[in-house]
């Protein structure tokens, strides 16, 4: 893992400095809330619907036991003894005193970390596979990229008040689990001839108005990556719309502008940048890369796993996955128990996971965007002493990728944004479809709730999408079909007419019928979908 | 009826405008009519409050009940976690949202 040198560390603990000063001149009545409200969200701290929420950025979700621990220790300390795992691969607390929170982000900075530009119309914290750096099939660790990328986002100062708020993940593998084309840059690493390099994809989101981000690169050279992606954003910068937030992000630009005039924009911009000497120097790529060198695996480590306990082969079955070194998985920590909230973990949880890191997975967790812990590098000879551990603790749901692994934004239970609430939702369904051999005999099938049009709940790329309404102030919700955040990424639609609570969960009872029904061989349920089309699901649902 | 809400300065805990002070309880909610401008003005200026504003509610027996959904979470805590809203022993505190 990247460690702090010391300027990371210096800037890191001046902002808190600076911040604990803002703080009390906000209680002071020396700053009004208007003047005090970009100076906390600039430190990831919200207003919601019940108290101060803190949003902690979690690079690439990327975390030691260290600091997995000291996310528990703030839950237990200054919130109410539990964090929410979110969609971006942060961690969100919901019960934030303002006078705690410059203690609270001293107590971060202790374990290189901070809440930074987890807020405002900057450049926020780069997501990216949560396999990077134990994936089989990754051509390269992307971890490297996403670090310097970080470093070069930090603090920008010409990147600091775009158009709007912008993101960027980074993938290594042809298989995408970090929703790369949904981002306003995606870049994945790919070889061509030989040479490390990066095809780019610009334009994508969801929120409003979901796009995916076309390809406007097939070739990146690597040591040019962030010369290319400065261009990408110096053309955004100029030319974003900001005299309407709703259609400020890129994905706006690039389609009025379209792919081939943002594209020779963007061009136009590479080649000066080129000339003004920009790109990381060598050396520096080379510091941040020894830094994600491989953890000293076993060489002969066995393959060998006794799977005699039919509940933990279950678990193996549907919750490890493969690792690139021989001997080893990795492990995937369902965060998504019968009836739960997803993405919620208690103090002890977390403290728990840390430990378990540290003695299972050399002091590693990564968090998903589909809101569970990964612990990248299991020894399979491991595995039946970590589940057992899990299992204690309510962290072994045999659920990954099922219909009950379901996504959920915070929803109206806690946004102030959202129209209607996610978690009961989410709750009921993972009762209603509770038995795992039903859920297993659906296969994968990624369904995912969002409380309001901004899609936190990435609605957008679900196999099966909710989106909560308000509809004359009672909670309604539109049935979406057809969504994949995947390498095969598709924009869900919506069915028809919108549902109360419990007739949504019926009329995905219903969809899930007719795909049992319609099923050819070994089709998944987006691919049934993709053949059968919307109008057989539409007459099944409406009649 | 029109009752006043914010946010406490400190804690960010959801209060309730009951004519003289802040409550933690929508029960203690007056109703200030039309005539709100002023508290506002005056309970921000004072630090009393964060980002007051005014909803509007309607009186039962049991007190004040917010308009819409979005303040009734507010005024109870989230539905889905019974322990930590206002009503902690009472099981059904849910429904009044809904």
């Amino acid at each position: 893992m990247y460690q702090y040198d010391k300027y990371d560390q210096k800037m890191v603990d001046t902002r808190v400095a600076e911040f604990r000063d803002q703080v009390e001149r906000r209680l002071a009545g020396e700053l009004t809330e208007d003047q005090f409200k970009p100076l906390r969200l600039m430190n990831g701290l919200y207003l919601q619907l019940h108290a101060y929420m803190l949003r902690v950025a979690i690079p690439y979700g990327t975390l030691s036991g260290k600091q997995m621990r000291m996310l528990g220790h703030i839950a237990r300390k200054y919130d109410r003894d539990y964090g929410h795992f979110t969609t971006r691969q942060n961690i969100q607390y919901n019960w934030i005193k303002l006078e705690d929170a410059p203690d609270i982000l001293a107590d971060l900075a202790s374990v290189e970390m901070h809440a930074i530009q987890t807020s405002g119309n900057c450049i926020r914290n780069i997501s990216s596979d949560q396999y990077a750096g134990a994936a089989a099939d990754e051509i390269s660790d992307p971890r490297p990229w996403a670090e310097i990328l970080r470093q070069w986002s930090s603090f920008h100062p010409e990147f600091s008040y775009l158009p709007r708020k912008f993101k960027i993940a980074v993938i290594a593998s042809d298989e995408d689990r970090a929703a790369m084309r949904l981002h306003d840059i995606g870049i994945q690493l790919i070889h061509k001839d030989g040479e490390l390099g990066a095809k780019f994809f610009v334009g994508g989101g969801m929120g409003r108005t979901p796009m995916i981000g076309p390809e406007i690169r097939d070739f990146v050279p690597a040591d040019e990556l962030i010369s290319y992606a400065e261009a990408c954003l110096r053309v955004y910068n100029r030319y974003g719309r900001r005299d309407n937030k709703y259609k400020a992000r890129i994905k706006i630009l690039v389609h009025e502008l379209g792919k081939e005039e943002y594209t020779r924009q963007v061009e136009e911009e590479f080649a000066h940048m080129k000339t003004l000497g920009l790109n990381p120097p060598v050396e520096e790529l080379a510091r941040i890369s020894e830094y994600f060198a491989d953890p000293a695996f076993e060489p002969d480590a066995s393959d060998d796993l006794d799977l005699s306990d039919p509940d933990f082969k279950l678990w193996v079955d549907q919750n490890t996955v493969e690792h690139k070194q021989a001997g080893y998985a990795i492990a995937v920590i369902s965060l998504k128990p019968q009836g739960g909230i997803p993405g919620d973990a208690s103090s002890a949880q977390i403290d728990l996971m840390a430990d378990l890191a540290e003695q299972y997975s050399f002091d590693e967790l990564r968090v998903t965007h589909s809101q569970n812990i990964v612990l990248p590098h299991v020894k399979k000879s491991d595995l039946y002493a970590l589940w057992q551990k899990l299992d204690e603790a309510g962290l072994a749901p045999a659920n990954l990728d099922l219909i009950t692994d379901s996504i959920a934004c915070p929803g109206l239970d806690y946004c102030s944004l959202a129209n209607a609430r996610s978690i009961p939702l989410a709750q009921k369904i993972s009762e209603r479809f509770a038995d795992l051999g039903r859920q297993r005999e659906l296969g994968e099938l990624k369904l995912k709730i969002s409380g309001c049009i901004n899609a936190c709940g990435h609605h957008h790329a679900g196999h099966i999408g909710i989106l909560g309404v308000d509809r004359k102030g009672t909670e309604n919700y539109q049935l979406l079909l057809g969504g994949s955040a995947a390498e095969d990424t598709s924009l869900a639609k919506i069915t028809g007419p919108g549902f109360s609570e419990d007739g949504v969960i019926d009329a995905i009872e219903t969809v899930t019928d007719l795909y049992l029904k319609e099923r050819q061989e070994d089709e998944r349920f987006i691919d049934t979908y993709r053949r059968v089309g919307m109008a057989a699901f539409k007459e099944a649902i409406y009649g | 009826m029109k009752i006043l809400t914010g946010n406490d300065l400190k804690t960010g805990d959801v209060t309730w405008w009951t004519g003289s002070d802040w409550s933690r309880h929508v029960e203690d909610a007056v109703d200030v009519g039309e005539s709100f401008e002023a508290i506002l003005h005056e309970e921000e200026a004072a630090r009393r409050v964060n980002v007051p504003y005014a909803i509007a509610a309607e009186m039962t027996d049991e007190g004040p009940r917010p308009a819409h959904i979005k303040d009734r979470v507010r005024a109870l805590g989230p539905t889905v976690r019974p322990d930590l809203t206002l009503k902690p022993a009472d099981p059904e505190a849910g429904n009044w949202v809904i």
